[in-house]
């Protein structure tokens, strides 16, 4: 692999040559130690920590499609670690901590930018729930700062503070270390950088079943042919149920469309993450000078990928309801990703009754954020044949228990409430 | 925009209706059947891609809970009937959410 650096880049500025792939287009060997089904940003982290942090360096990454071409490229970027629920704290502050070395980790520029957020609240009720938040946080030491109105005011002038505004802004919850990452250089900087250890890296490979035995799954076929694997791990946010019933699994997954939109470009104007306390509504702006938002899911299983307007609509609701100067803004694209919800809005990363085979999903809102840490316990998980002690809480067998709760705001078991 | 057919009221825009989940799922009986039962009553989903049987209840109209079969790959309704015609063979009654 070519480093990149300075010198680099001024000596190819110099000479009129193009930059080599940033991956080799590799063809499918007949057997590896560990084949990883999913080429998005979990998949991809997972194989490159695979072969840096413990050796295992005959891996394959399978993508149906393209790299990039999923949700690692169609959420909202944030990454942040204000978690209330034991498990996710640690887990979420884990990935935090990775993703603040990841640039220089990966030698890609991930543009991590911790421009802090600030989550609000309107009502004094509110304001004793973020401050429990926070105070979780702090008890784990995370750091986090209540603010009140003249606070947030200072932070956020653009916001409604009249009288007039429906939901009048009592306070909020500042995380400084959360913020954005550019989320199209972590799928590509993550395939760079597991290529450039050995990963093999297949793209336009659709996997149509799995090869099982008595002692569980010993490869795949796919639409280039099939690929035997000690182990085989599930990465692929969206279709996680349809991959999982060709093992013969069934899940506590239903698939559920989440809407993202972004507004014409404009001058620098809002310099946090911001979250609207009335209703599930996050919003930044992009480098390029978007504004990025998004909602709530549809609100009933799909795999379409076509959000509903009613959605946008409401969604331009919450904007205006917050910031009364977007009214007059053009939106240039909106989409939507196919995402698992799951009972209780907490993700799986686990070992599956199918012996050898992993599996990692059910990531609701939250997979981008999650990225660098899912790949980091995935393999180690994979690698040792034992759930990572920081995912003991993410398995598939946490319903039957009855164990600890990861549900956040308490919507119970409906998939399409959380 | 979805657009779901209601047999009393029309075809009415899916804002008017709240969803009740997949139609497919069956409450265990009471007393009948270990803790597993309703662990995959509660907590599994078949997630069908293609055609699926949900509940939807005309909140915004006549008030009634209907049985769709939605396509969830394309969003195409095919079919929508009260769902106490539709269940009403069924020994269990209708088991909304």
């Amino acid at each position: 692999m070519m480093r990149y650096s300075l010198p680099r880049l001024v000596g190819h500025a110099l000479r009129d040559r193009p930059w080599p792939r940033a991956w080799r287009k590799a063809t499918p060997r007949s057997h590896y130690d560990v084949v990883i089904v999913g080429g998005g940003g979990h998949g991809l982290a997972t194989a490159y920590y695979l072969a840096a942090n413990h050796g295992i360096r005959r891996v394959a990454v399978l993508e149906r499609s393209y790299i990039g071409s999923g949700n690692v490229g169609r959420n909202t970027t944030l990454v942040r670690s204000n978690y209330m629920m034991n498990g996710s704290t640690q887990f979420f502050e884990f990935s935090l901590k990775l993703w603040e070395g990841l640039s220089q980790a990966l030698n890609f520029n991930v543009m991590l930018s911790q421009r802090g957020q600030i989550v609000l609240g309107h009502s004094p009720a509110q304001m004793d729930g973020l401050a429990r938040r926070g105070n979780t946080m702090l008890l784990n030491g995370i750091e986090a700062e209540l603010l009140d109105r003249g606070q947030v005011q200072r932070l956020l002038p653009y916001l409604d503070y009249s009288g007039a505004a429906r939901f009048p802004i009592a306070g909020g919850l500042l995380q400084r270390r959360a913020g954005t990452v550019r989320h199209d250089a972590v799928a590509w900087g993550y395939a760079r950088a597991a290529d450039s250890l050995g990963v093999d890296i297949l793209e336009g490979c659709e996997v149509s079943g799995f090869l099982l035995d008595a002692g569980g799954v010993h490869g795949v076929q796919t639409s280039r042919g099939r690929i035997l694997a000690d182990r085989v791990a599930l990465a692929v946010a969206g279709h996680s149920s349809q991959l999982a019933a060709l093992a013969g699994l069934r899940l506590p997954i239903e698939s559920h469309l989440l809407q993202a939109f972004v507004t014409e470009p404009i001058k620098p104007f809002v310099d946090h993450v911001i979250s609207f306390g009335a209703e599930l509504f996050y919003l930044s702006q992009s480098d390029k000078g978007g504004l990025v938002f998004g909602g709530h899911i549809d609100g009933f299983n799909s795999f379409t990928q076509r959000g509903q307007f009613p959605k946008a609509q409401g969604v331009a609701q919450c904007a205006l309801a917050l910031i009364p100067g977007m009214s007059r803004l053009k939106l240039l694209r909106h989409w939507a990703g196919i995402q698992d919800m799951t009972p209780d809005g907490g993700p799986f990363i686990c070992r599956t009754p199918v012996r050898n085979l992993y599996f990692n999903g059910g990531w609701c809102y939250q997979g981008f954020k999650a990225t660098p840490a899912v790949g980091w316990c995935l393999a180690d998980t994979i690698a040792r044949d034992e759930e990572h002690p920081l995912v003991r809480c993410y398995g598939l067998e946490r319903f039957a228990q009855g164990g600890a709760s990861l549900d956040e705001y308490g919507h119970g078991h409906w998939t399409y409430r959380h | 925009m979805l657009r779901i057919h209601c047999p009393l009221c029309g075809e009415r825009p899916y804002t008017e209706f709240r969803y009740g989940g997949d139609a497919g799922k069956h409450r265990p009986v009471h007393g009948a059947g270990g803790i597993e039962a309703w662990h995959d009553h509660l907590f599994l989903f078949e997630n069908a891609k293609g055609p699926h049987r949900e509940f939807w209840q005309h909140v915004q109209g006549c008030r009634q809970w209907l049985i769709a079969v939605r396509d969830t790959a394309t969003n195409i309704v095919a079919d929508v009937a009260l769902a106490r015609d539709a269940r009403g063979l069924d020994p269990q009654g209708p088991g909304g959410p």
